[in-house]
């Protein structure tokens, strides 16, 4: 058991930390301001030009063939630095390479990996939310091509996205998880609208919904087997919900650090009981941090794609939100009287980690009957 | 970076949790049977588990702080009644003032069990605690004495069966209170004076040893009460099937596997990181568990109902077990607030 760096660990760090000297954007933080989405795509490929992104990645599809426990060092630096998290893809990553055809891999992770093809990724569905498997966008084989029609939302980045990563029905006369596939469909077509969705705390960037109205996807971009979709999305979510996979330590790293630093300016000006909130959220986020640490560590040993995520993400959910209250506590009266005020941006943001992703009460579903082996009800 | 244990680590972890299971008390009224408690103090002294912090002869321990917490999680999963976190903190202390004769005591505690007692003078003038005693028979029991910028060991009793009261919430290990008035004694043969860096790793071992026991009672509840919630028949249906006890239990794993990864961490740090280092990545790990075993060991009562609220039912047990191993180094309240001075500054008059 070591938590310290090998030499080659020590090395990258080093280099990373003088990269960042000079390459931080000084973005806000991506949960409360939607300039910081503007230039997602430039700091993406940033991070990938320099080296910084896609560690443990194949070197076949532009990655760096690193251990796993590198990315805890970007997260790590990243906070340190005030940087934006790194760019939230693995799971779209860890879908293609499980399921997807060497041809499919070939083509789409290169392009994903590096940045230069934007992807969001189409699953839920106005009715199809915790109960993902109901979903009713449908995609009919004709021909060489499937044709799309139905409506998603919550669609991450769909306004910027060259691909959708869909889940679509494309046979309907089965049962509803057997009857599903998983495309790769070019945003850029007749057939598709997409419009922003404004969340609670004002941002429109980071979500959006996507009616598709007879549009059109090649049969050879199918990722995995006819009816495989249920699987591969099962395999999307389940690193969807690890922090491991999303980098957001370093953003709760760094609102912590913030509000340290807030309190240090003034200690007097702080109730015992906004201390303690930003103590606990501390707390918090180190958990994470070394949680993180141990899942990907683990993670030397092969990748599982099982309930464990479930686990990582309401752990994930907990910080956040502790993160958030204390945000807003700390800010204390400003939140009421500015619309603008971030501290009230992040906790309202923090409310939707308990829903992205799979809601909390979904996670404690799996985790029960998954991971302790309870009986279903 | 490579947080998984060694192959001789995972050997250690299984041994030790082999061990637990054979000779822990599986019920409660097995803590009664005295015959298998001697077997397992008697297995666990001939592991050579008791001497993990002792001097290799170069000063060093014969082993990181890693090992005493993987033995120590192992012995808390299965309500093990054993002492192992008292005299192991005694050997510690004792190895880093230089006193290799100290090993097999433990350290006394000032009321609240959160600091090594410190001594002045001939006699002690406060009750003292000494934590994690063992059997009948207590052995010297240290306590800290100033001298110029650090401390001595001195000794607060010479040894010999408890006469003070003894017991405590939990049910597993003893605290015996040595009344005011026990003679102050020097410790033979010691080479060097305690600095303030010695107490700090010496707190640091401290934190992590308590943060593992509370890891180990946090998973052996959950065993006990997951395996309950499967077979407890209500309604016609075993009460696990119900999403209000699932989500319960799964919020109990949650926390437990949260804190394996702090207590983990903490546990590296005893001899991987400076000793200020060190102690603070003790303290965030004893604020994670200690609210989390609260937490879990309140859900693992609740889920067993009517006889998770009776003597018989083990989960008390475990919870007891908790709240010595929260207490001991200072519970997750005091360690927010040694955090909070840390990191926030001082707040004078409003904190």
């Amino acid at each position: 058991m070591d938590f310290r760096d090998s030499p080659a660990e020590a090395e990258f760090r080093v280099r990373l930390r003088a990269w960042l000297v000079d390459n931080n954007p000084g973005l806000p933080a991506s949960s409360t301001d939607d300039a910081y989405w503007a230039r997602q795509a430039e700091w993406h490929s940033a991070l990938y030009d320099a080296g910084f992104f896609g560690l443990s990645w194949p070197t076949r599809y532009g990655g760096h063939d690193l251990p796993t426990v590198f990315d805890v060092i970007l997260d790590d630096e990243l906070a340190a630095a005030g940087a934006p998290p790194r760019p939230s893809l693995g799971y779209l990553v860890q879908g293609m390479s499980t399921h997807g055809s060497d041809a499919i891999k070939d083509r789409f992770l290169p392009g994903l990996i590096s940045g230069r093809d934007r992807w969001c990724q189409g699953f839920s569905e106005p009715d199809a939310g915790s109960d993902l498997a109901s979903l009713r966008t449908t995609a009919i084989h004709e021909g060489d091509e499937y044709v799309i029609d139905g409506h998603k939302v919550w669609t991450s980045y769909s306004d910027v996205a060259d691909w959708c990563f869909l889940l679509a029905r494309t046979e309907p006369d089965v049962p509803k998880h057997k009857g599903l596939s998983a495309f790769a469909v070019a945003m850029d077509q007749p057939g598709i609208e997409q419009h922003p969705l404004r969340m609670i705390n004002g941002i429109t960037s980071e979500f959006g919904q996507v009616a598709f109205d007879g549009a059109r996807v090649p049969a050879e971009n199918m990722i995995g087997e006819p009816g495989e979709g249920w699987r591969v999305a099962m395999t999307i979510v389940s690193h969807e919900r690890e922090p491991g996979e999303l980098g957001y330590v370093a953003r709760y790293s760094k609102t912590v650090k913030e509000l340290e630093q807030a309190v240090r300016a003034d200690p007097d000006a702080f109730r015992s009981d906004q201390r303690e909130g930003i103590a606990w959220a501390y707390v918090q986020a180190e958990m994470l941090r070394l949680h993180v640490c141990r899942r990907l560590s683990e993670r030397l040993d092969g990748v599982d794609h099982g309930p464990g995520g479930s686990v990582d993400k309401l752990l994930m959910t907990w910080v956040e939100q502790a993160v958030g209250t204390a945000a807003l506590d700390v800010s204390g009266s400003r939140a009421a009287v500015d619309t603008d005020d971030v501290a009230l941006k992040v906790y309202l943001y923090s409310r939707a980690q308990s829903v992205m992703g799979g809601t909390s009460q979904i996670q404690k579903n799996i985790i029960a009957t998954r991971i302790l082996g309870l009986p279903t009800g | 970076m490579d947080t998984r244990d060694t192959a001789e680590q995972a050997e250690l972890r299984r041994s030790a949790r082999r061990l637990a299971r054979e000779l822990g008390p599986a019920t409660v009224a097995g803590l009664d049977d005295t015959t298998r408690a001697k077997r397992l103090a008697a297995a666990v002294h001939d592991a050579g588990w008791l001497e993990l912090r002792n001097d290799a002869g170069d000063g060093r321990p014969l082993a990181s702080g890693v090992e005493s917490t993987i033995v120590v999680d192992a012995l808390a999963g299965r309500a093990a009644d054993v002492a192992f976190s008292g005299p192991v903190l005694a050997a510690d202390l004792a190895r880093r003032a230089g006193a290799p004769e100290a090993v097999g005591s433990v350290v006394a505690f000032t009321r609240g069990l959160v600091e090594a007692a410190e001594v002045d003078g001939d006699v002690t003038s406060s009750p003292l605690y000494a934590v994690d005693c063992g059997g009948e028979q207590l052995g010297p029991v240290f306590a800290l004495q100033p001298d110029g910028d650090g401390y001595r060991l001195a000794r607060v009793r010479d040894g010999g069966p408890i006469d003070g009261a003894v017991g405590g919430a939990d049910l597993t290990r003893r605290v015996c209170t040595i009344a005011p008035g026990a003679a102050v004694l020097p410790v033979a043969r010691q080479d060097r004076l305690l600095t303030r860096d010695d107490l700090a790793a010496w707190i640091a071992l401290g934190l992590a040893l308590t943060s593992a026991d509370l890891v180990g009672a946090m998973r052996g509840v959950l065993d006990l009460t997951v395996a309950y919630a499967a077979e407890r028949r209500q309604f016609g249906v075993p009460v696990g099937s119900f999403q209000a006890v699932q989500h319960l239990l799964a919020d109990a794993v949650c926390l437990m596997e949260g804190s394996l990864s702090v207590a983990l961490h903490a546990a590296w740090a005893v001899d991987d990181l400076d000793p200020e280092e060190a102690r603070a990545a003790g303290r965030v790990a004893k604020a994670y568990c200690g609210r989390a075993a609260r937490t879990v060991c309140e859900t693992a009562i609740q889920v067993h109902g009517g006889i998770g609220n009776t003597w018989e039912c083990m989960a008390h047990v475990y919870l007891r077990r908790a709240l010595l191993s929260s207490q001991w180094f200072g519970d997750a309240g005091e360690q927010l607030r040694h955090l909070e001075r840390e990191r926030l500054g001082a707040a004078d008059g409003l904190s």
